[in-house]
């Protein structure tokens, strides 16, 4: 990710991810395992455990996106045969295999050893890796992670889960690494994770300050970079997040508002709540039309989809299957509609928000179905106003920059008039 | 509807008073027939399933009508379902929105939804926002195909669902019942078997608009009644004077969710296909044999799923080989070529296309693809196409 | 007078709209947009302040030197023909520059023979259209004067002239600069040259006319709004988005109003407001323009007729026909494939009618529904097919309705924002 905010944090993450890239780039040179696998329900514990490389094919897409090469991409992928209707990330993604599988350090990334299919809340991802196995001839295992239909997590569904780890994911991952998954050693990871956790929690709640030290959203994501890829349950992340945390106290106690990438944010005029993924080709110009309105994002679903801390859920590394378990099935795509519904709810309400908006995404089905419903009951509730743009993840054709703009200037100025008024 | 005898001029008497009854039931988007099965009996409950598949032995077994909600098609005016989805949407969510919000689905105590896609799955959460009074269940069909794990997880699943309509209907899923309603949904398998089989082999007996109002009415009629109406069909259909035309024999996948209006089916017919294998309809031939009816039902019920069921896009088995399959299928039935079709934004099919396109290449089969809606209204295209496929093969043997 | 001005830039007209200190309506403005903004958006700021002292006008030359409307409406005629004639003669001009151009080297007196019949045409139509009721046809210079052209060029062509392609490209290369350039004439002028024109004057009238052409008209502060306001050239706090405008402009029409519809060429927006004019809620078309205006046009082309003409040719239909795509771009194939298959005109294009108005219906829903009363704005709202359609799918939804239609809702948006420049500058206008 291209580096809009200039804090030591932000150095920190950015030679962490680097880090992580060069290991990439000579994974087989140094005869080191690479697994594909997915942001949301990953398993990156057991990944780091048994010595193996994640690659995290949405997060290559959207720096792609980030990159602006994700319109050749997905024309490329278009013309092999995938329809325009169907998910951006999927068609940037077998384009950019189809030009050379170019990271973002500019060197080929490495093919998988193997693919791991532990996803959380999106039918999408089994299609994307049934089309990568027939890329690379390389095995797959599978997690099934069941979804959380009637709002709970049932003793059944961390079993099934649990079991799967244990009898299915663990002995491939093994044997790819040709070792025994150490178990002393995943209780440590889970134990870091948890501490990673609870910084991360506490930054992201130090939005409900006034004014906003953080922008949950279009700040957000460089914040949950870490804990969201290859980070999770080292000490490389628990020091990123204490860092990053000490930085924020620091933008409390000054009374500062959050960093753009032009700056501090000087006034706070709109607190807003955004639910749904950004736009990642034009990620920059959407988040100046919010700071140059003067809004602040205090909340985001989108930073909960690789995992849904600030409920209280934190790993334990007392019962690691079980608790990788509820990770997976606790990522914010994992929850049913009435419970997202429910906790954007909480979050207008406890983050003090002016109102709330949707950026409704083309690609995604997983969150974009049923939007409207959202939009709908979360006004009816809080009273607050709603307001819906739709762009799309990595499709620079489905960001119509004039349009976003003026839905955004008109709802933010709806706010200002019912404000005014009440 | 005359228009439809019109066009089977062999459709005569009995034969067609039947496919009048057919056509009725598929206009049925009141449910009608199942507010009267239930008037009959006071205590009667009935459960509507969304496609693809649902345990209805189950649902059965507990007493309650399993009924198949497939959208409204071409014949239903949309006021309120657009305004709950975004444009990039398929359409079936919002004709289903329709006739939630309309009153239509008040005949259902129940809905269960399987776990085929995102969409589908979040229609399930609408459903318990907007129906609040009613039992929403969202059926989470394993992706894992191992008994152990797999099989255990959706034994659960199959006792959440007898549990639940089991509180509607007060009637408990005992082995017994259980066993006597797969016995019961079996004959309607042999029966679907032996209409496939007739379809396969003398496609103009059985056109495709019938053989898809007789699959369609499985989703309303209780099963021995679904099945008696098979086999009338299929006596009186041999008995007619239909003949053979010069069509060419396709095989059609991609349609196993939001249905392609009839209109469509009689256009393919029309443009010189015989749709000798298809995926409509295909919950109610989603596990195509006949379940064990001794020992544990259950495990009859879960084994069919995990072993014995159609593979299709949105049956979720990462080692399925469906490009061996595809092709398999196709020369079983020998088609002389296929049809990739896919309702518009439907993520399972459009991203199956691909990989089934590929494999049908490798194999030389011929094959054209092309886009739907429920409400399709023009054929005018798809025309073109399909009968520019039938010349090609009938010509030069492939397209 | 002290005057606050809306500008409402939207892609295809501008508008302008001037109201005085009490909140009246004193002006009315309006041009295509053309590429250029900032001329669309004088020449519309131009033509409201002449409204507003006709506006002015008509009152005193009523009290003082009783002279009825008619006077004025025929006074106001000849205004408009002398711009008229003042445009056309600097498009002569433009014109005979061009011709001394090499491109005209060939056939320089041919043209300029030409261009003089032609022009001389146009002027005779012109005395003609405006010695009627000129406000009948087109406003704007380029559709009249352009109309008028074609038609003379391509008679001068048949009678030997030049190629009438060389006639009319004359005319569309020098159109552009005659467009963006203003009148040199003041009001008064212009004013006195019309009361030439118009005769039968009562005495007085002359005097009334200085006094109003003199008095002062203050423009105190301007609000933009529209697709385009962006480009206007307004402090930021000048600038409100076009739904705030749409918002308060139909509450200002229809106070008792809490939804509306607008239905224009490029967008559709459903708009709640609360007893005040304030916005509470809205939602605008995705992305696709299904189901806008522009479709009516695509299946008016196709149809080969003029879009006025659908609206009732619709009402003549006599079954109900379920038309499911409003796609613009499958607009003409689904009308030919119906036509095809025998169904009747008249039925289809009420069946587009009621897709366009379903589409509609499910914005409105997203935003909040319908509450009383309704107002129905946009251009879509000057066809009695749709109206008629929207009549019934609100009241089977939302059950009995008054709806409200504007006779000139193209204005409401620069009415809000007028509206918004008045109370913006509420509390400078009473230190003043």
């Amino acid at each position: 990710m291209s580096t809009a905010i200039k804090d030591l944090s932000q150095d920190r993450q950015k030679r962490m991810i680097a880090g992580h890239y060069a290991e990439l780039s000579h994974a087989k040179e140094s005869g080191r395992k690479v697994v594909y696998t997915f942001v949301p329900g990953n398993l990156t514990e057991l990944l780091n455990n048994l010595g193996l490389l994640p690659v995290l094919p949405e997060i290559n897409a959207l720096q792609s996106g980030m990159r602006g090469k994700t319109g050749d991409y997905i024309h490329i992928a278009e013309k092999a045969g995938h329809s325009e209707d169907v998910c951006t990330y999927v068609k940037a993604d077998i384009g950019m295999l189809k030009s050379g599988n170019l990271g973002p350090t500019g060197e080929p990334l490495p093919k998988p050893d193997l693919l791991l299919l532990s996803y959380t809340g999106c039918f999408t991802f089994l299609k994307w890796f049934e089309l990568l196995k027939r890329e690379y001839d390389c095995p797959v295992v599978m997690l099934h992670v069941p979804y959380q239909g009637d709002g709970r997590i049932t003793e059944q569904m961390r079993r099934y889960v649990a079991d799967q780890l244990r009898d299915e994911v663990i002995p491939a991952l093994e044997k790819l690494a040709g070792r025994k998954l150490d178990y002393a050693k995943l209780r440590q990871q889970l134990a870091l994770s948890a501490q990673a956790e609870s910084d991360l929690v506490w930054v992201l709640e130090s939005a409900k300050h006034k004014p906003s030290p953080i922008d949950a959203y279009f700040g957000g994501v460089y914040y949950i970079g870490p804990i969201f890829t290859s980070f999770r349950g080292t000490q490389d992340a628990v020091d990123y997040y204490q860092l990053l945390r000490e930085e924020v106290e620091q933008r409390i106690r000054e009374g500062l508002g959050p960093v753009t990438p032009e700056g501090t944010m000087h006034e706070e005029k709109y607190r807003i709540v955004v639910e749904g993924p950004p736009n990642w080709t034009s990620f920059r110009e959407f988040w100046r039309m919010f700071y140059g309105e003067g809004a602040v994002v205090v909340a985001s679903s989108y930073t909960k989809v690789g995992g849904l801390y600030d409920r209280g859920f934190r790993h334990n590394p007392d019962q690691p299957l079980e608790t990788l378990a509820d990770y997976c099935m606790g990522c914010y795509t994992n929850l049913n509609l009435p419970d997202r519904i429910n906790l954007l709810e909480k979050y207008i309400n406890e983050y003090a928000a002016d109102g709330f908006l949707i950026n409704s995404v083309k690609s995604c089905n997983s969150f974009s179905a049923g939007q409207l419903l959202i939009l709908r009951e979360l006004e009816k509730r809080t009273g607050r106003s709603g307001g819906f743009i739709e762009s799309d993840l990595v499709d620079p054709r489905y960001f119509s920059a004039a349009n976003i703009k003026n839905r955004l200037e008109s709802y933010f100025q709806m706010v200002e008039a019912k404000r005014a008024r009440s | 509807m005359s228009q439809l005898i019109e066009e089977s001029p062999a459709a005569t008497g009995a034969l067609a008073e039947l496919i009048t009854r057919a056509t009725k039931l598929y206009e049925d988007l009141e449910f009608k027939t199942v507010r009267d099965w239930k008037s009959a009996e006071p205590s009667r409950r009935a459960i509507g399933f969304l496609p693809v598949y649902a345990p209805r032995e189950v649902i059965h077994a507990a007493g309650a009508l399993p009924v198949g909600i497939m959208g409204g098609g071409d014949q239903i005016e949309i006021v309120r379902g657009d305004s709950y989805f975004q444009s990039y949407i398929c359409h079936l969510p919002r004709s289903v929105i329709e006739l939630a919000v309309s009153g239509r689905l008040d005949a259902m105590e129940g809905f269960i939804f399987p776990s085929i896609c995102d969409v589908i799955r979040n229609l399930s959460g609408m459903f318990k926002l907007l129906l609040k009074d009613r039992w929403v269940h969202y059926l989470d069909l394993p992706q894992n195909f191992d008994r152990a794990m797999g099989g255990k997880f959706y034994r659960h699943e199959l006792a959440t669902i007898a549990n639940g309509v089991t509180a509607l209907t007060g009637i408990e899923v005992t082995d017994e019942r259980l066993r006597a309603s797969i016995a019961l949904y079996n004959e309607n398998r042999r029966a679907l078997a032996d209409l496939q089989a007739l379809r396969a082999q003398r496609p103009w007996l059985v056109p495709a608009t019938e053989y898809y109002l007789l699959q369609r009415a499985s989703y309303l009629l209780p099963p021995e009644q679904h099945t008696a109406m098979l086999r009338d069909y299929m006596r009186l259909s041999s008995q007619s004077a239909r003949a053979p035309q010069d069509n060419i024999r396709v095989m059609v996948r991609g349609a196993f969710c939001e249905q392609p209006p009839l209109g469509l089916l009689r256009t393919l017919e029309r443009a010189g296909c015989y749709l000798v294998d298809d995926d409509f309809v295909l919950g109610a031939r989603f596990i195509p044999e006949p379940l064990p009816e001794q020992g544990d039902p259950w495990e009859a019920l879960i084994d069919g799923f995990l072993y014995r069921s159609l593979p299709t896009a949105s049956k979720y088995d990462l080692h399925a080989d469906k490009e061996a399959e595809i092709v398999r299928r196709a020369r079983e039935v020998r088609a002389d070529g296929v049809l990739l079709i896919a309702p518009s934004f439907c993520d399972p099919a459009l991203l199956d296309q691909p990989m089934l396109a590929r494999a049908l290449e490798a194999a030389g089969i011929p094959y054209t693809s092309f886009k739907y809606a429920e409400d399709t209204g023009q054929f005018q295209v798809i025309r073109e196409q399909a009968g520019t496929f039938a010349d090609a093969i009938k010509l030069w043997g492939n397209a | 007078m002290d005057c606050f001005v809306g500008i409402d830039l939207g892609s295809t007209t501008t508008k302008a709209v001037i109201v005085n200190d009490d909140g009246r309506i004193v002006g009315r403005g309006i041009t295509n947009s053309r590429s250029n903004y900032d001329v669309a958006a004088r020449v519309a700021r131009t033509e409201a302040f002449t409204n507003a002292r006709f506006d002015m006008l008509g009152r005193a030359l009523e009290q003082e030197a009783g002279q009825d409307a008619a006077f004025t409406a025929a006074l106001a005629s000849n205004y408009r023909l002398e711009c008229f004639l003042g445009q056309l003669q600097r498009l002569e001009d433009h014109c005979q520059r061009d011709l001394d151009s090499d491109r005209y080297r060939d056939d320089r007196r041919a043209m300029g023979h030409a261009l003089e019949v032609i022009l001389e045409g146009v002027r005779r139509d012109a005395h003609a259209v405006y010695a009627g009721n000129a406000s009948a046809r087109s406003d704007f210079f380029r559709d009249l004067a352009g109309a008028s052209y074609i038609e003379h060029a391509a008679q001068v062509a048949r009678e030997g002239g030049p190629a009438f392609d060389r006639l009319v490209g004359l005319f569309d290369r020098n159109i552009i600069p005659v467009e963006n350039e203003q009148e040199t004439r003041g009001f008064e002028e212009l004013l006195l040259a019309a009361l030439g024109r118009t005769g039968r004057a009562n005495p007085g009238v002359a005097t009334v006319l200085q006094r109003v052409a003199g008095s002062t008209m203050r423009e105190v502060s301007a609000v933009g709004t529209g697709y385009g306001r962006v480009r206007l050239p307004f402090p930021k706090e000048n600038i409100r988005s076009e739904i705030l405008c749409h918002g308060l402009g139909a509450h200002l029409m229809f106070p008792g109003t809490r939804t509306v519809l607008d239905i224009g060429g490029q967008d559709t927006k459903a708009i709640q407001v609360d007893e005040n004019g304030v916005v509470t809620s809205f939602q605008m078309n995705d992305r696709c323009a299904a189901g806008c205006g522009r479709y009516l046009g695509y299946i008016a082309d196709e149809m080969n007729i003029g879009l006025h003409e659908l609206g009732p040719l619709a009402l003549g239909a006599t079954r109900r026909i379920k038309i499911n795509s409003t796609c613009t771009v499958f607009a003409g194939a689904e009308f030919r494939d119906r036509l095809a298959a025998g169904q009747a005109r008249e039925d289809i294009v009420a069946g587009l009618h009621r897709a366009i108005i379903l589409r509609a219906m499910s914005l409105l829903a997203r935003s909040g529904g319908i509450r009383n009363q309704f107002t129905f704005t946009g251009g879509v709202g000057r066809n009695q097919a749709a109206v008629k359609a929207l009549g019934e799918v609100a009241s089977d939804n939302y059950g009995t309705l008054e709806i409200n239609i504007a006779p000139d809702s193209i204005y409401t948006g620069a009415i809000g924002a007028a509206t918004f420049a008045l109370r913006s500058a509420g509390s400078g206008v009473s230190a003043n």
